[in-house]
């Protein structure tokens, strides 16, 4: 294949992923989207092939076969509630493929063009240590943002003092190391380099609780981003660095989105400790003796099946319950009746971005029922039943009246606004971000102790 | 190594090195015009993304991310057995989870997004 072929093959690729993401706008088109991603991928690959550099096939395909029948069986059994943690480990894999392809290149450096073993080009030196430094960031953050979500290790920020001092000190150490290699080109140092960024990335992740995990995946989705295109510039790829970008821009965005539904800056969930035992205790003495109106599963069902509007406010203790199914029998049953059913969603109401809607989507849930913040948030004042069953923080009143919350200015759904609020929970216990919530004590809400799978599905009978 | 190849890459490179200096760097400033310009593509298709498919884009992101599997097909790719080789061989499986896993996943949760009957 001709040099301005293969450019060409690689430039059609790139534009299907541009396509690709594209056909995210919308969930009509994005099953169209996703078909044009995997062409993309299928033609990058056979260009590839065709190189005149490639010429033993047997260990590649072996290496595909295994690769690819892996990441099938995992991608078919994983649960949606899992999604989070597939997504981190998936991270993972890239950054670690990203310092496996800069270290071939580092070693066998006539196979891309890039000079020889002793002379490679400063450039592609550098790109070379850029690319492995963000690879091997991505890959060990993952592994802890991994090991938190799948409940491996705690949930809980570590923090230990002179963290961040220490982070900054390995920082300096892998630019100046770095440098000392892309003028040397000596092994040693490139192995420094690699060995230091496993070790800040482990670093940078340890210290962010559980409740920014939704940031952290954001974050590291965007680092393979860059890690693809530091390899890109090593290997001069234009598909790599276009790719690349994409990803890498894709994964700011969505780190911004999630940091502005937590009203945390991004600095300030970098440096982590968000969620330490501290927070939670100062907050909870404040309700101690103040009383709390609880109702029965029958008392929901009559007032929701009064009601003429019921908005759904779940969050993920919902998905941890598995009540989304019963939940979407419950609307059905209500919808029935007459009622008008619509679901609100909080930025940060999942593990990840987007997570809720994909629970909901899985329990059938028409998407078209399902709303934003920004767009069902008004609507509140003329519903008769908010239903919450499964968030909390995320409806605190307390984040728009009480500026000594820790989560204070943090967007929230106005759940308070409804004629009834019905709150589903287990117990009188915070919520994630160990913030006490007032709505448990206001007037016009009535608790639902229970587990959310056993609540509804009683609600849905007493309904009938 | 220090086969033949690897020599001749080597001979190559010396005799562009003169226009090489040049070269590679005005090949740097193509390459990064390409990634500035795709970093703008890119910010104005993901903020089209409507949220509701936020976990949907970062399943198809993380999948097309693996196309540095470009990179490994590469390094997997000669006749000759070397370290090269099989760091390429690793990067390819790694790749390939990440691929098949990335969109057959994407896959699964678009399947579930469902209009009102």
């Amino acid at each position: 294949m001709s040099h301005s072929l293969t450019a060409l093959a690689y430039l059609i690729a790139a534009i299907c992923f541009i396509m690709s993401l594209r056909g995210l706008s919308s969930p009509e088109t994005a099953r169209r989207g996703n078909a044009i991603g995997i062409a993309g991928m299928v033609i990058a690959i056979l260009t590839t092939l065709a190189n005149p550099g490639v010429l033993s096939y047997e260990l590649i395909i072996v290496g595909l076969v295994i690769g690819g029948a892996i990441g099938t069986v995992i991608a078919l059994k994983i649960k949606m509630t899992a999604l989070p943690q597939l997504v981190a480990a998936f991270h993972s894999l890239v950054g670690l493929a990203a310092v496996f392809v800069a270290t071939a290149a580092l070693y066998a450096p006539q196979a891309y063009g890039i000079g020889a073993i002793g002379s490679i080009h400063v450039a592609s030196l550098i790109e070379m240590t850029l690319g492995t430094a963000i690879g091997a960031i991505t890959f060990s953050g993952s592994i802890v943002a991994f090991a938190k979500l799948q409940g491996l290790v705690s949930g809980a920020p570590v923090v230990f003092p002179g963290q961040h001092p220490l982070n900054a000190l390995i920082g300096i150490a892998i630019i100046g190391i770095g440098a000392w290699f892309c003028i040397t080109e000596r092994y040693d140092l490139y192995w420094i380099v690699v060995g230091l960024a496993f070790l800040v990335g482990f670093l940078l992740i340890v210290p962010i609780g559980g409740a920014d995990m939704p940031v952290v995946i954001s974050m590291l989705n965007s680092y393979s981003g860059w890690a693809a295109c530091g390899i890109g510039f090593t290997l001069g790829n234009t598909l790599l660095i276009i790719t690349g970008a994409l990803v890498g821009s894709s994964g700011a965005i969505l780190s911004y989105i999630m940091c502005k539904g937590m009203n945390r800056s991004f600095f300030n969930v970098i440096l982590g400790g968000f969620g330490a035992e501290g927070d939670a205790a100062a907050a909870a003495a404040r309700f101690k003796d103040k009383a709390v109106k609880s109702g029965s599963a029958e008392d929901a069902a009559f007032i929701m099946k009064n009601a003429s509007k019921v908005i759904i406010v779940p969050g993920y203790g919902m998905a941890v319950a598995q009540a989304q199914h019963a939940l979407r029998e419950m609307a059905d049953t209500l919808k029935k009746e007459g009622v008008q059913v619509s679901y609100a969603i909080h930025p940060v109401a999942g593990r990840m971005p987007g997570h809720m809607n994909v629970l909901l989507a899985e329990a059938s849930v028409p998407y078209d029922e399902v709303f934003e913040l920004e767009e069902i948030n008004h609507e509140f004042s003329t519903a008769d039943v908010a239903y919450v069953i499964g968030a909390n923080d995320v409806t605190n009143p307390a984040a728009k009246t009480d500026p000594a919350s820790p989560i204070y200015g943090m967007p929230v759904l106005d759940v308070e606004k409804a004629k009834t609020v019905l709150f589903v929970k287990r117990s009188m216990a915070a919520g994630y971000a160990g913030v006490d919530n007032e709505l448990f004590f206001r007037d016009n809400t009535m608790m639902l102790f229970g587990d959310a799978k056993k609540m509804t599905e009683e609600i849905l009978r007493s309904v009938h | 190594m220090g086969n033949d190849p690897a020599a001749a890459a080597a001979l190559a490179a010396k005799i562009a090195g003169q226009g090489g200096a040049v070269g590679s760097g005005d090949s740097f400033i193509a390459l990064f015009t390409v990634f500035v310009l795709a970093v703008f593509v890119g910010y104005y298709v993901v903020w089209n993304v409507t949220p509701a498919l936020h976990s949907p884009l970062m399943s198809v992101t993380n999948a097309i991310s693996s196309v540095i599997i470009v990179g490994a097909l590469i390094a997997a790719g000669p006749v000759e057995f070397n370290l090269s080789k099989i760091m390429g061989f690793v990067a390819v499986v790694l790749a390939a989870i990440n691929i098949f896993g990335g969109f057959i996943v994407s896959q699964r949760m678009l399947q579930m997004y469902r209009k009102k009957k």
